[in-house]
């Protein structure tokens, strides 16, 4: 698949494919709604799993449980301010989510359903969506002096009422197309690494050293693609808070 | 000038946005590096703010390549 005739075709591992046989073609049940299952089942199965023995002193699945529950309340704190207790679940949820996606598609021959953008385009106007109602709710017809910077000159204000619009408009793009572009990115890079050490491989003694450097290269990727996803995963929940923060304190 | 030749100059043109994100980077890591060594208490608390810098930095190079793999690829 990698290295057919010549080309490098680094893009059908994202190709969407009915799962779970007939059934799941029935229903267009694809692979990426089976990788978005799983994430949930694999939250699920951490937090159920972990926090069944109830002990006092923690055994590794369940301090796992106990760090992913204490960092992710320390963030919605410490970022939204004492409200943030009541968007926790959302949070927790939005993260967890967006992780075991992330981490599932470093796998081999598993699905990245993060690397496509009608999916984070979801997440990312679920999070607007949010936001824009729960500043609405809060602060009622109030929540448009949002858009109104304080102490600038009247004058300016035609000017710099439409650059906040835009600018709080555009963080659905931004929001969304981050996180699709790092998994793509990512994803691509390992393809075209990947395919380099079958066709060099492939091409005589003398390019076995080139090919034994991108399987090096390869090597070094997948680690910083196991960083890259607890970071996106981190920066999309970390980003979600500082916008509800802006929601309920407005400015 | 052919297609091909000229969407393989365009996607190679994409990626010049790549030196502005090597120079923001770069301001990243060295404004971390003397906060740190300044107050070397704040770590946890700074290295929080460069790393969330970074992604967001690091996003403005993807846009790029994005739009390089959608000139060669689409």
């Amino acid at each position: 698949m990698a290295a057919q005739g010549g080309g490098i075709d680094a893009l059908s591992q994202f190709k969407l494919e009915p799962a779970l046989g007939s059934y799941g073609a029935s229903v267009d049940f694809t692979n990426a709604n089976l990788m978005m299952v799983l994430a949930g089942l694999l939250t699920l199965a951490l937090l159920w799993l972990g926090m069944r023995p109830r002990a006092m002193v923690p055994g590794r699945l369940q301090s796992a449980a106990e760090m992913a529950y204490n960092t992710v309340m320390g963030m919605c704190v410490e970022t939204i301010g004492p409200e943030g207790r009541g968007f926790f679940p959302f949070i927790f949820t939005l993260f967890f989510f967006i992780l075991f996606g992330n981490l599932i598609g470093v796998w081999p021959y598993f699905f990245t359903f993060t690397s496509h953008i009608a999916i984070t385009l979801a997440l990312a106007a679920f999070v607007m969506l949010l936001t824009t109602a729960v500043a609405l709710r809060l602060h009622g017809l109030k929540f448009f002096s949002y858009f109104v910077p304080e102490g600038v000159p009247k004058l300016l204000l035609p000017l710099l009422v439409p650059i906040e619009v835009l600018s709080y408009v555009s963080r659905l793009i931004s929001l969304s197309v981050r996180l699709f572009a790092n998994m793509m990115a990512g994803h691509v890079m390992l393809e075209v690494f990947g395919a380099f050490i079958v066709m060099l491989g492939g091409a005589g003694l003398i390019f076995w050293a080139p090919a034994a450097f991108s399987l090096a290269v390869n090597v070094a990727l997948i680690g910083f693609e196991f960083l890259v996803a607890v970071l996106q995963a981190y920066v999309f929940a970390i980003l979600t808070c500082i916008y509800l923060h802006d929601a309920v304190h407005l400015h | 000038m052919d297609l091909a030749s000229a969407k393989n100059l365009g996607a190679g043109l994409a990626v010049i946005a790549l030196a502005g994100v090597g120079v923001g980077i770069g301001n990243i890591f060295a404004a971390l590096v003397s906060s740190v060594a300044r107050n070397p208490a704040a770590r946890d608390r700074v290295f929080g703010l460069a790393i969330l810098g970074f992604a967001l930095t690091e996003a403005v190079a993807l846009y790029a390549l994005v739009i390089a793999f959608i000139i060669l690829f689409v």
